[in-house]
């Protein structure tokens, strides 16, 4: 019941926002992030944000990821 | 920041490594349902040496909700003119008598929700029906609950109610380390509940307990590599919080979550499938929100309920035995006809254990 899913923030109305999932649009709750934007990538639980990563460090994880897993396959 | 993850062999192979040098078995106990889920997926534990033993913990909303509280909120759903928004893990979970779906079945207008804000929603269009949201969850999801009790407040829709039974997880690991039955080297901590609650929330328990806390994601190398760190941990003779699940968890948590839960819910004592009263390890609405409060507004009383006779959730809710040490697990209990909620749950350890055939 805890589970959570990552999603690209592409729109913001308020407390309401729009993320995008693997291409597919769904809305999303902000009420529980702070100063959330356009970029971010959050993490939605229950219709949810419950956390948020702006982009540059969003990027950041995801070149430290591809690398861990580039390096992984060379072992 | 993010360092490099080695490929899952090597994590394998050190974790063997680690367990050859220690003296004894070593129990780690992973909280939160949804590593219970993916242990199972994922054959974690047939990878592991003899004396590294995974055991679940009580980390599964639906199956800690005792059969009292199932049974209070069939109550509530027994009224056609309500209307009970439920997340899906709740509708099969048996009470003393009958399910929410079976309830469904002799007319109760029984809905699954995937948001609490469905439930706002649903009480929006509907002016004329009261909604109650069943308000299961820990940590994670308590702050969304509060969330739609804010939004319902501003919206003046007073036929929004909570039967709010949101519970914590801190105090159910103070309870179970204190219990003279508990044998637990090192906890697994639960990733989704820390981003609310930060990595912070594990220090009592390490100082206190001596046990390791290893915060970590969802992925089997996520998961081995937690495993390494206790381990390490464990022939260093040290006991640390470490967090491996950094690009989501901070170490204070997740602080505007948290004040919007303090606004809206109190904590009180509450009763845990398994673990008992735990004091205040529960939560409700506060008294400037108890008009949402669906257990006070329409004044449910309590019931004598009776726990499924030879049912040992309780049990493996604690550690205490394995799904398949209990003599319903795959004969009477299945997922098609569940006895206890942990074969209900989609988290619940019996369920994980049956799906992928341990």
């Amino acid at each position: 019941m805890c589970l959570a899913v990552p999603g690209r923030l592409v729109e913001i109305n308020g407390l309401n926002g729009v993320v995008e999932m693997m291409g597919v649009r769904r809305e999303a709750r902000l009420d529980l992030v702070e100063n959330p934007a356009v970029g971010d990538l959050l993490l939605l639980h229950a219709g949810f944000a419950i956390e948020r990563i702006d982009a540059e460090r969003a990027a950041d994880i995801f070149r430290a990821i591809e690398l861990s897993a580039a390096e992984g396959m060379e072992q | 920041m993010i360092t490099g993850v080695p490929a899952v062999g090597n994590l394998i192979e050190r974790i063997h490594e680690l367990a050859a040098a220690l003296p004894r078995e070593v129990c780690i106990m992973e909280i939160c349902g949804t590593h219970t889920m993916a242990i199972y997926r994922q054959g974690i534990r047939s990878l592991l040496p003899r004396n590294v033993r995974l055991i679940s913990g009580p980390g599964c909303p639906v199956c800690v909700t005792p059969t009292a509280v199932i049974d209070r909120m069939l109550l509530l759903a027994n009224h056609p003119e309500r209307i009970i928004a439920t997340f899906g893990d709740m509708i099969r979970v048996p009470g003393t008598q009958g399910s929410l779906q079976q309830a469904r079945g002799e007319g109760a207008d029984v809905r699954t929700v995937y948001s609490p804000m469905d439930a706002v929603k649903l009480a929006a269009e509907n002016p004329a029906r009261q909604v109650v949201l069943l308000g299961i969850g820990f940590e994670t999801t308590a702050p969304a609950i509060a969330a739609a009790v804010v939004e319902a407040d501003r919206l003046h829709l007073d036929n929004f109610i909570v039967a709010a039974a949101c519970k914590l997880v801190p105090p159910a690991l103070d309870a179970l380390l204190q219990s003279p039955r508990a044998r637990i080297d090192a906890l697994l901590c639960p990733g989704h509940v820390s981003i609310i609650i930060g990595a912070n929330a594990y220090e009592d328990v390490v100082r206190n307990y001596g046990v390791p806390c290893v915060i970590a994601g969802f992925e089997g190398d996520d998961i081995l590599g937690a495993i390494v760190r206790m381990l390490e941990q464990i022939a260093d003779g040290k006991a640390c919080v470490e967090n491996m699940y950094a690009q989501w968890v901070k170490p204070e948590g997740n602080v505007q979550a948290r004040e919007l839960m303090q606004r809206v819910l109190e904590r009180c004592d509450a009763e845990w499938r398994g673990l008992g009263r735990i004091a205040q390890s529960g939560l409700r609405l506060r008294e400037c929100f108890r008009r949402y409060d669906a257990f006070e507004r329409f004044a449910v009383p309590e019931v004598e309920s009776r726990e499924p006779r030879a049912c040992r959730c309780g049990e493996v809710l604690q550690g205490a035995a394995d799904p398949a040490d209990c003599t319903l697990y795959g004969k009477t209990c299945t997922p098609e006809s569940p006895v206890g909620p942990c074969m209900v749950s989609s988290e619940g350890a019996c369920a994980a254990a049956f799906k992928y055939g341990e």
